[in-house]
């Protein structure tokens, strides 16, 4: 079993939670993921590794509430344990020779951006970040993406937190105005990874996208978490989860992601009603 | 005097109308009398070529004379000396190309039930014999198992009798491997598997879960620090296959593996369960092997009103096991040989971007096949007759052509040396890979194989891993 160590909500619908993981801490790194189950009927949901303290024990997620599994969990509790937590998987972030990277998050995707802008400052690369959120009270991490970029962006829907836009339109002005990147590194919604992909494209900027398809197992062995990326069909979970962006098949990873929408809806609603009846 | 009766007592099973809308076992078993009558019908001859077709060596000849006695326990005895797995392999071997298919009354009329006579000794000692087995005394030595399939567990199982510490590693949150992921609990009920399991638990056994090796472990690792004198690796045949086909990533295609891992894993078939899996109407499954079986039988479980198995050969090629065929063609599934999928086609809506429907399977095009000339593996080279393309109208289709063996060990073990194909290489006497101390065996060497083919393998690297560390003192 895995004992939540630490809970702490970052927005109302935003979750960080550390949890007791001894093994995994010691080997999990920046861009990998782990999986893990709340109960013993409880669907296998990958998650990816927000932040890891080797010395402490403790593997570190951030979930938004979207379905049942992470409706559930919301409502565990310090002292309560997982199931099953299972990782590191996939492979980390690539970070070796770069000098200049752009990290663009959106939404709950910037807790994954957040640890991969965190190597490479320390690893002496600068970083400019640039986070987007539809609105104020959604804003999370803005200090800490501060705290390891040379330059930072806050973007948000209605203007309410940092500058009215999209994360591309910062990245549009940046590229426009002349900043150079080795690589543009990508985490969250896939319609925003597939415009920023477009976008660093024309302007010929290498660009890495961090996947987080439908998946079961993680190892490889069920295939569900395949996608296209440069023509061939790869495993997100062996062979990623981060990609070439400008290789990667968006419009199909979206279609995809919606496969068991309506399943999803309403195994949420349920799992909500019971948690209303239990008050 | 033997039984002359010619043909095998038959097995019961559910109706095939009852049993094709239920997840209840098929087979039914023989009672006491049946398998006494059946056991009878042995000649007990010189040669016993049942034993050289069984890839354990399992005195048959000796437990069915038990049988015939009416001494179950006395049979369930001489069988678990050599079958770590007796209640799994009596359901899920291939028999027919095995004991029974070198059994002398195989020649005039049928086989003695080699495979029914087993299940049944290891289902009366599961339901009559409560005690235990007893714990080895330990030797001091320590063995550690990546995978728990039957590889993982045949080997561990021998080890542990000889008084190893074993600890097995398994990636998913259940032990058993392919027993419970992937054959689903109408072919083997899971409760099963899990009483095996803990019978090895009950020889000292210990069963670690949500442990990838290679990722949260290394094998050095294990062999360094952690103080295994030796590791078996039987990680299995993990990566699913596709064909490479138009349309193969269309919502509604899945993977054997995926399909039968929610189904039977993540038990999706059942209220209860958190996972999803798609309840269609009408399935087509691509590929002729007893995975492509499990999986459409599960389709009709599930509620499909049509299903197809899509194979590219005819019967005589397909390789399923034929009791499975058998039941597959009883419940209703409808096989088109000689046939091979070129596309999938899925929906869209040319005036709504966001219609639901959009980009779900809506049927599988498919080119009509014949057969010329053997290739390499001896079957006909299947080959495309022009001008026979048709759809098949369907909403879902798995992709049941096999699998390559997972590439994580290769990639986080130095010096572990594998074949073209991505399967381990190994000494076949003693299952020793390039690397001093580690063995492997099963799909991860062979690529998908059989269960028996698995523990075999796990039994003769259990035996070298036992030789190997005597040795070294």
């Amino acid at each position: 079993m895995f004992e939540i160590k630490e809970k702490r909500y970052l927005n109302p619908t935003v979750v960080y939670m550390a949890i007791d993981a001894p093994l995994i801490a010691k080997k999990a790194q920046p861009g990998q993921f782990v999986i893990l189950r709340v109960s013993d009927t409880g669907e296998r949901i990958p998650l990816t590794v927000a932040d890891y303290d080797a010395a402490a024990g403790t593997v570190s997620i951030i979930f938004q509430v979207v379905g049942s599994t992470t409706e559930q969990l919301a409502h565990m509790q310090v002292g309560d344990a997982l199931h099953d937590f299972v990782g590191p998987l996939g492979k980390p972030t690539h970070t070796d020779g770069l000098h200049r990277v752009a990290v663009v998050g959106g939404g709950v995707g910037c807790a994954i951006a957040y640890p991969v802008a965190k190597k490479l400052s320390s690893l002496g690369c600068e970083v400019h970040s640039i986070i987007g959120f539809r609105e104020k009270d959604l804003v999370i991490l803005e200090d800490e993406f501060r705290a390891v970029s040379r330059k930072t962006f806050l973007m948000t829907d209605d203007g309410s937190a940092g500058e009215k836009g999209l994360v591309t339109d910062a990245l549009r002005r940046l590229l426009e105005g002349g900043e150079t990147y080795d690589e543009v590194i990508t985490i969250g919604p896939l319609p925003m990874m597939k415009f920023v992909c477009l976008l660093t494209r024309e302007f010929g900027v290498k660009t890495i996208a961090s996947m987080n398809p439908i998946m079961i197992d993680g190892t490889g062995m069920c295939g569900g978490c395949r996608l296209s990326v440069g023509g061939k069909t790869v495993f997100a979970c062996v062979d990623g989860p981060e990609f070439d962006g400008h290789e990667i098949d968006f419009d199909e990873c979206m279609a995809r992601s919606t496969m068991y929408a309506p399943f999803e809806r309403e195994r949420r609603e349920e799992t909500c009603r019971l948690f209303r009846e239990d008050q | 005097m033997p039984n002359m009766t010619p043909k095998k007592y038959p097995m019961p099973t559910q109706a095939p109308e009852v049993r094709a809308h239920n997840f209840e076992e098929v087979t039914l078993g023989y009672t006491p009398e049946t398998a006494i009558a059946e056991a009878q019908r042995c000649l007990h001859c010189k040669t016993r070529p049942c034993v050289s077709g069984c890839p354990v060596r399992i005195a048959i000849p000796d437990f069915i004379e038990k049988v015939a006695a009416g001494d179950f326990a006395a049979a369930y005895e001489i069988i678990t000396r050599s079958s770590s797995l007796p209640a799994v392999c009596g359901r899920v071997c291939p028999q027919e190309n095995q004991c029974e298919g070198k059994c002398v009354r195989g020649i005039k009329g049928e086989p003695v039930a080699i495979g029914r006579l087993e299940r049944f000794v290891a289902d009366w000692h599961r339901a009559n014999v409560k005690t235990q087995p007893e714990k080895p005394r330990p030797n001091g030595h320590k063995v550690a198992v990546v995978g728990s399939g039957p590889a993982g567990l045949a080997c561990a199982g021998d080890l542990a009798k000889r008084g190893y510490a074993v600890t097995v590693f398994e990636a998913l949150h259940t032990p058993g491997g392919v027993l419970v992921y992937g054959i689903p609990e109408f072919r083997l009920p899971k409760a099963i598997v899990a009483a095996e399991i803990e019978n090895l638990r009950a020889l000292g056994v210990e069963i670690a879960t949500n442990m990838v090796i290679g990722r949260v472990l290394t094998v050095d690792e294990l062999m360094g620090d952690m103080g295994f004198e030796a590791v078996f690796i039987g990680s299995g045949a993990g990566l699913p296959r596709f064909m490479g086909i138009p349309g193969e990533n269309l919502k509604g295609v899945y993977s054997a593996n995926e399909y039968l891992t929610r189904s039977n894993l993540m038990k999706a078939y059942l209220p209860t369960s958190e996972t999803p899996i798609m309840h269609a109407k009408r399935v087509a499954v691509v590929g002729g092997g007893n995975v492509a079986m499990d999986a459409a039988r599960t389709a009709l479980r599930l509620g499909a009103e049509k299903v197809y198995i899509v194979y590219r050969r005819s019967m005589e090629e397909l390789p399923a096991r034929r009791e499975e065929v058998e039941h597959a063609e009883e419940e209703g599934v409808e096989f088109r040989l000689l046939t091979n999928p070129v596309a999938i086609h899925g929906y869209r809506n040319p005036d709504d971007r966001r219609d639901p429907k959009n980009g779900f399977v809506t049927g599988i095009e498919c080119v009509g096949m014949e057969l010329g000339e053997p290739d390499e593996s001896g079957r006909r080279r299947p080959r495309e007759i022009p001008g026979s393309e048709h759809t098949l109208e369907v909403d879902a289709v798995v992709m049941a052509i096999g699998t390559s063996p997972n590439p994580l060990m290769k990639q986080t073990t130095e010096g572990l040396e594998v074949n073209r194909h991505g399967g381990i290489v190994v000494e076949e006497a003693t299952g020793l890979t390039s690397r001093p101390g580690v063995f492997a065996g099963g799909d991860a060497v062979t690529g998908a194989a059989t269960v028996i083919l698995a523990m075999g393998a796990g039994k003769t690297a259990a035996d070298a891993i036992d030789a190997y560390i005597m040795g070294d003192k």
